[in-house]
């Protein structure tokens, strides 16, 4: 028995290696995906990875892939960590690789650098190093739809709409990682501008489960409004610790990575009120969700556990970041007239896609989320963000797009990207 | 000038003028602290019996509290899912000894250490295919734990006591005393004390090395259960709660590694004293210290006591 097994093992290991080696040899498009389904975010890491493949799969499935040409979806596994994403970067790049998605910032922070040497593009998307939205200066770099900048910008542009914000105070808890600490510049110079303090609660990655010093704090600074940049195991902590001390939740707003289903079911009722911040649409509700359920999920072709978990924030975001990568494909065809593409190729289209609303329409996704024009200058497209409520079992969208301040932002991501640059004597830049 | 103020008045004269707040400070420091002791416990229970630095631990706590959620997921009654994830632990506490501790007898502690690194990684790898990386919600009402909340009105302001933080500081002190005098009073636990002092000596007098350390990691896997329902209902269940082990280590540092009133004491001493520090002066140095000024005060005691506060003194005679 334990022969057949092991020789069966052998037999399928053998015929997925040759599987892999016809699809190599014929024309494809091959999109790794930095995926993490284990360790302490696996929680995040396994709807985005859904999503992610299981659009790609549905255009395989239903219109045979992108301007005739398949695409390959190959997962390398790297638990959130910065090394083991790396190893996966390193392991795949040779295989043609059309665009990185880290599905990390650490991870992301390792690429960037790597990306105009292999000519390979890197799309973090709504997350990574917000300066990479100069197109200028990172060539190779995207954020679409918008940058952790924006966002702080549309959150307090929100506040300020509720009552000003002039005169408040900002409480900014945070996972104290690279992450987490990535708006703070931000923070700080629009507090001076917008004329609010802040109160800055850092959680490192052994209290995420331990959360009640910081909320403590919180009790004593008093914030008249909180905002979250949490991941994984410190949402729901956080948002059963404000409860805890009866802070206002609807005073406390995530950020697009802390506003997920796999957040708040753990906290169900007690969570009621939570707002946080979102760019993709909820739910199944939209023709390309469908197609999803037919052709992938109904068709046992999907990694996702159970059915209700499609629609999910998570879920629809991974999703979301295909549609990018499938949008970015066909324009690249388009302009080099290629069927199969390069990664240099890939980062024309990821220059020249125009996901517009008619565009969405046609896509099944009317209303998911808001248009993303790209460019040459701008990779991150500039995009609005809207504002959702957890209403005690699900999510509820509680605002419009909220534009960002891009007048206010823009300025201060070309000085982090001339930052970034100035000690790099060598580093690639393009004129628009 | 400022700074010294800010560091030997200011936070004197808070704790004077908000008494409320001081309170809730100090029960948070006491929950914390119970909660503590609860996940050294299961370290210094195996250490006790067989000198080894249990690295498993940790996602001990992760596979009894999923498997825990697990069959209540499947429909079975709390009650029975609770009776069932102790049955789990049972067995992996006999697997542990049958596969692994029984080939590792009188082997060199470092070699069974790694031993518990492999087991750590085998129990993560095989969690994950059975129960899938997803967080989970902890099942507390039907558990018959309380949920809400007490507010007490007291100097003028406000003390709000979590019944869940009640009932866990109760079952963890419960579990505590239960086990210390389990292991004092007991021939079993006289047993286990033996064989920590001398494996073969222990063997010359008839002590089954096996059955001892099958208990004791039975009892570790109890211990496991309780911090992943105590820690999971905070929280939630998912991988991530292997982490607050790494809480575990201070107070071990403090207590010692074979000593269960160490464990106590040095939990609650770590639980105040990060407490106190991270809200009082926390903010001198810009938040976020509790996690490196636990092993601050496990150094300090160190200085003064290297073998922990009730960690037994360690004589090697030429």
């Amino acid at each position: 028995m334990f022969k057949k097994l092991i020789l069966g093992t052998a037999a399928v290991a053998m015929l997925s290696g040759a599987q892999m080696m016809s699809a190599s040899a014929e024309d494809m498009h091959y999109v790794p995906s930095l995926s993490y389904r284990t360790g302490p975010f696996a929680g995040g890491g396994i709807p985005v990875a859904n999503g992610f493949s299981d659009y790609m799969n549905m255009l395989n499935a239903r219109d045979g892939g992108i301007g005739g040409v398949k695409i390959v979806v190959e997962e390398c596994e790297t638990g959130y960590n910065s090394q083991k994403g790396v190893e996966c970067y390193e392991s795949t790049k040779g295989k043609g690789a059309l665009v990185y998605n880290p599905m990390s910032t650490g991870i992301t922070l390792q690429l960037v650098p790597k990306a105009p040497v292999d000519e390979i593009p890197v799309l973090s998307m709504g997350y990574g190093l917000s300066a990479t939205a100069i197109g200028e200066k990172f060539p190779w770099g995207f954020n679409y739809p918008t940058t952790y900048w924006n966002q702080l910008s549309s959150i307090l542009k929100y506040i300020d709409s509720k009552g000003g914000i002039k005169g408040k105070k900002i409480g900014f808890i945070y996972l104290d990682v690279g992450y987490g600490k990535e708006p703070i510049p931000l923070l700080d110079k629009l507090a001076t501008s917008m004329g609010f303090t802040t109160a800055k609660f850092p959680v490192g990655v052994k209290e995420m489960q331990s959360q009640s010093s910081h909320w403590l704090n919180v009790r004593k600074e008093r914030p008249d409004w909180m905002i979250m940049w949490g991941w994984g195991a410190m949402n729901s902590t956080a948002i059963k610790e404000a409860a805890k001390i009866k802070y206002p939740l609807d005073h406390f707003i995530g950020n697009w990575w802390s506003g997920a289903d796999a957040d708040l079911r753990p906290v169900g009722e007690v969570g009621k009120g939570y707002v946080a911040a979102n760019f993709s649409g909820i739910g199944t509700d939209f023709p390309a969700l469908q197609d999803v359920l037919k052709h992938v999920v109904d068709a046992g072709k999907s990694q996702v556990k159970d059915k209700s978990l499609v629609g999910d924030v998570l879920y629809n975001r991974g999703l979301f970041n295909a549609v990018i990568v499938a949008e970015a494909i066909a324009a690249a065809q388009k302009a080099t007239g290629k069927k199969a593409i390069t990664g240099a190729d890939m980062r024309v289209g990821l220059e020249t896609f125009d996901l517009s609303a008619a565009r969405l329409k046609e896509l099944g996704l009317e209303g998911f989320a808001a248009p993303v024009k790209a460019s040459c200058s701008d990779h991150e497209g500039a995009g609005s963000v809207f504002l959702q409520q957890w209403n005690g079992s699900a999510w509820e969208k509680i605002s419009d797009a909220i534009a960002p301040m891009n007048d206010v932002v823009r300025p201060l991501l070309e000085e982090a990207a001339d930052k970034y640059t100035a000690d790099k004597p060598d580093w690639k830049t393009q004129s628009c | 000038m400022d700074l010294l103020f800010n560091i030997f008045v200011s936070p004197f004269i808070e704790m004077v003028t908000m008494p409320d707040f001081l309170l809730q400070v100090l029960w948070e420091g006491f929950v914390s602290g119970t909660l503590y002791a609860l996940i050294a416990l299961g370290f210094v229970l195996i250490f006790k019996a067989s000198g080894v630095f249990n690295f498993a631990q940790g996602i001990m706590v992760v596979f009894a509290a999923l498997t825990l959620v697990g069959f209540h997921a499947a429909g079975l009654p709390a009650y029975v899912s609770l009776v069932l994830a102790l049955a789990v632990m049972g067995f992996l506490a006999w697997g542990v000894e049958r596969v692994v501790l029984r080939h590792l007898v009188n082997q060199p502690d470092l070699i069974l250490f790694m031993a518990t690194i492999g087991l750590s990684y085998f129990l993560i790898g095989f969690g994950e295919l059975i129960f899938g990386g997803e967080p989970k919600s902890m099942i507390t009402e039907q558990l018959g734990l309380p949920t809400g909340s007490t507010t007490i009105e007291i100097f003028d302001g406000i003390v709000i006591l979590q019944h869940l933080d009640i009932a866990a500081a109760a079952i963890a002190a419960i579990l505590v005393a239960g086990l210390a005098l389990f292991f004092s009073k007991t021939r079993i636990g006289r047993a286990l004390r033996a064989v920590a002092d001398d494996h073969q000596a222990a063997l010359s007098v008839g002590i089954s090395l096996n059955q001892i350390w099958a208990i004791v990691w039975f009892a570790a896997g109890i211990v496991a259960l309780a911090t992943g329902i105590m820690w999971g209902a905070r929280s939630d269940v998912s991988f991530a709660l292997q982490i607050v082990a790494l809480k575990a280590l201070p107070v071990l540092i403090l207590g010692g590694f074979t000593s269960v009133p160490g464990a106590i004491i040095g939990g609650l001493i770590i639980g105040f004293g990060e407490k106190l520090f991270e809200v009082y002066w926390g903010g001198l140095l810009g938040g976020g210290v509790e996690g490196w000024f636990a092993y601050v005060i496990a150094l300090i005691f160190l200085l003064f006591r290297p073998q922990g506060l009730f960690g037994e003194k360690i004589i090697e005679r030429v």
